[in-house]
């Protein structure tokens, strides 16, 4: 018989009609689940009490499949089909992977996501993190005595729509419904901002297994919004593991270990890292199959030593969001930190230096973000009475969103840290006479130039009425939705042909591509302005010396051989400016072409009004 | 005529009250609805109302309707665990039947 839990005054259920809803955080290094229950958040445990699920999936021989801490055991003894930190895979390409050469696997490389191959045949990205949600997902249902209505999962704030979209296909494939996805820091301020009750501007400093991620988040009354989100999907405690990793290698002189061994280097390696956050040194000690063994002691000191340039890393991206926000250190009210990586001292000395206060760790940094994705759950599952705790959640896109337009220039339709979910709509026009089909292509990033942006898709609008260049009137509108996924569609409105694209899994971005786009795009600014003008009068010759050519070809008639030299000279001249690259220049040939053919076309001009006259009687005008 | 709830029941719902932050007891009640007729009402009270009955038990507020009270007199609210799941029971002396999932019965 089913037991019951206390609902809010008027919020009872009827029979079978319970919402039982979850928070996922789907980490790195581990995942966790979490739910309201007599209106309290809580993480759901499994029988042995434990709460937090090893992101690793075994692959067996017999047909098994281990996930959590039974595949963690297994990793020494089966490294190649045992699967750790599968997210950094997620909606991935294998060049857009880091340290593939150190990864005990056998990577496959097919267009869109790599694949791996396992004792178990060939397994995506996607397939893997599935097995990991199947786990929640048994767990949740066990632990609520019941089916589940829905899950919200989280992501990284910097995860692009081919990462999001890998998440919800891995959701689906374990059955389960993703009501949302939903920023990892924006679920830790919910947790956050609705337990303390906490008004002002905060900083989610969230430093995870493999992503580091910030976002400036502005809370009054309960309403959340995301002003400002900058990282790095390269940078987290991994590396740090790594970092130890190396040193340990280094200071045992001992010859290149086997996969198992380096395995087995690596978690002693971490073991060692969260040591030293308790204690001043710590022992590593390890017996190799190779027969070799070590014995260091590791300092407390040395350790942060050696990773003082990975905390450094973080703040990088702490500045960037700063002035995105167009806020000081001292703006900010309180600095949430988010992922067990924060429980490093060094990490939170350098965030409260950075600040200039103590940050805020009084919420589990490991499950803050599960159970802020629990509390959005609910809410959504529709457990909550509406404006009790009424609030809304307001996301931002990463990296603006634009088209292609004449010249390889960005037209940007969708500002980055615009707040989802948006639509913009934006009209364009043919560029010649006749023109029956436009093609568009969707990029992402902050340059002027789309040969420096990341091309996202391409799609094709046919059946454009035959009319003059600048006729056509052609609406095209962006829509991202509240899960950051993009749809795009273009509409002639004359005729109404559609054509539209939902954006899907394509590449990934590469590793440091999220951070470097940004910082290009604010570096690079000047250039790229220059780079923009230049084009711009490019395509302005460019349509001009069509025009001249077309009324050449029409009304050539008019000009006698003197006046017809004079304006092909003025062209051919133009004509040259034009591939020479200087902007002053081309706007100079411009007015020059301008004028030589003024003369010409106020006879053109005046030519059609006689055509149009001829034959009329004043009183029929 | 009265409902209580068992030290355990009455425990949890002190310690869930706490946790939420408000709250003055807990409701119990019945609506008519269900695969059996009648449905069990579980909330937390942030306000008695005119017609409500409120009995105290183990220091823990229960608040029923008057109405209500004629399905629920004699209930006692137990607070158990099966498996991982765990939650709160009605053991009601008037159900004749319930339902097999024990969210409906009728008298």
């Amino acid at each position: 018989m089913a037991l019951l839990q206390i609902a809010e005054p008027g919020m009872s259920a009827a029979p079978h009609e319970r919402r039982l809803a979850i928070g996922i955080d789907l980490g790195t290094t581990h995942s966790l689940a979490a739910t309201v229950k007599n209106s309290v958040a809580v993480c759901l445990a499994d029988e042995e009490g434990r709460v937090l699920v090893p992101s690793v999936v075994h692959y067996r021989g017999d047909g098994a499949i281990e996930v959590g801490h039974a595949a963690v055991a297994a990793q020494p003894v089966d490294p190649r089909n045992t699967i750790v930190s599968v997210k950094r895979f997620m909606g991935r390409g294998l060049a857009d992977v880091a340290h593939v050469e150190t990864m005990p696997y056998v990577f496959e490389e097919t267009p869109g996501m790599l694949r791996l191959r396992t004792v178990q045949g060939s397994k995506t990205p996607v397939e893997i993190s599935a097995e990991i949600l199947r786990v929640l997902r048994a767990r949740a249902e066990a632990n609520l005595g019941g089916e589940l209505t829905g899950a919200v999962i989280t992501v990284p704030a910097y995860f692009d729509d081919a990462q999001r979209q890998a998440t919800k296909d891995a959701a689906r494939l374990a059955g389960l419904h993703v009501l949302r996805l939903l920023n990892e820091p924006t679920a830790a301020a919910v947790a956050y901002g609705l337990d303390n009750a906490a008004e002002g501007l905060y900083a989610v400093y969230d430093l995870g297994g493999g992503t580091f991620d910030l976002s400036i988040l502005k809370l009054t009354r309960g309403v959340f919004e995301v002003l400002a989100t900058n990282g790095n999907a390269a940078l987290g405690g991994d590396d740090f593991d790594q970092r130890l990793y190396c040193w340990i290698l280094d200071r045992a002189r001992i010859a290149p270990p086997s996969a198992t061994d380096t395995r087995r280097l690596q978690m002693k390696a971490r073991a060692v890292k969260e040591l030293l956050t308790v204690s001043d040194e710590a022992p590593c000690q390890l017996r190799l199959d190779s027969g070799e063994s070590i014995d260091l002691a590791v300092s407390r000191a040395a350790f942060f030593e050696m990773t003082r340039p990975l905390v450094q890393k973080t703040l990088a991206p702490v500045r960037r969001a700063l002035r995105d926000a167009g806020l000081a250190p001292r703006d900010i009210k309180g600095v949430v930190m988010v992922g067990g990586s924060t429980r490093m001292p060094h990490v939170q000395r350098a965030v409260a230096e950075f600040f200039g206060q103590e940050p805020l760790t009084n919420l589990d940094p490991d499950r803050v973000v599960a159970l802020g994705a629990a509390m959005q759950a609910n809410a959504l599952a529709g457990n909550r009475k509406a404006g009790d705790h009424d609030w809304l959640l307001l996301d931002v896109i990463p990296l603006s969103l634009g088209l292609e337009t004449m010249g390889g220039l960005s037209e940007k339709v969708i500002p980055r840290n615009s707040t989802l979910p948006i639509a913009r709509a934006q009209e364009f026009t043919t560029f010649k006479d006749g023109q029956t089909a436009m093609a568009f292509h969707v990029v992402q990033g902050e340059r002027e130039l789309v040969a420096d942006c990341r091309s996202l898709a391409r799609f094709e609008l046919r059946g454009i009425p035959p009319m003059t260049a600048g006729a056509a009137r052609i609406r095209v509108t962006f829509q991202v939705d509240a899960d950051g996924l993009l749809s795009v569609a273009a509409r002639e409105a004359s005729t109404g042909v559609e054509a539209n694209i939902l954006v899907k899994p394509s590449y990934g971005l590469t590793d440091d591509e999220i951070a470097g786009m940004l910082r290009a795009g604010i570096e690079r600014a000047g250039d790229d302005l220059a780079a923009r003008a230049l084009r711009e009068q490019q395509v302005e010759a460019e349509r001009l010396l069509e025009a001249t050519a077309r009324a050449l070809d029409a009304d050539g008639g008019l000009l006698d051989a003197e006046e017809h030299a004079r304006i092909a000279a003025a062209m051919d001249e133009l004509r040259i400016l034009v591939a020479g690259g200087e902007t002053a220049r081309i706007a100079t040939g411009i007015i020059a072409l301008a004028r030589a053919s003024e003369d010409f076309a106020a006879r053109r001009m005046n030519r059609s009004i006689r055509a149009a006259l001829a034959g009329h009687k004043i009183e029929e005008l | 005529m009265s409902v209580t709830l068992t030290e355990r029941a009455a425990r949890h719902v002190a310690n869930f009250i706490g946790k939420r932050g408000k709250g003055i007891g807990i409701r119990l009640g019945v609506k008519t609805s269900g695969c059996s007729g009648m449905a069990y009402k579980l909330e937390f009270v942030d306000e008695t109302l005119a017609d409500d009955i409120v009995f105290d038990s183990h220091g823990v507020k229960v608040v029923v309707d008057q109405k209500s009270l004629v399905y629920l007199d004699g209930t006692e609210l137990d607070y158990v665990r099966e498996g991982l799941n765990e939650g709160f029971r009605f053991d009601n002396p008037n159900a004749k039947n319930q339902c097999g999932c024990g969210e409906s019965f009728n008298v």
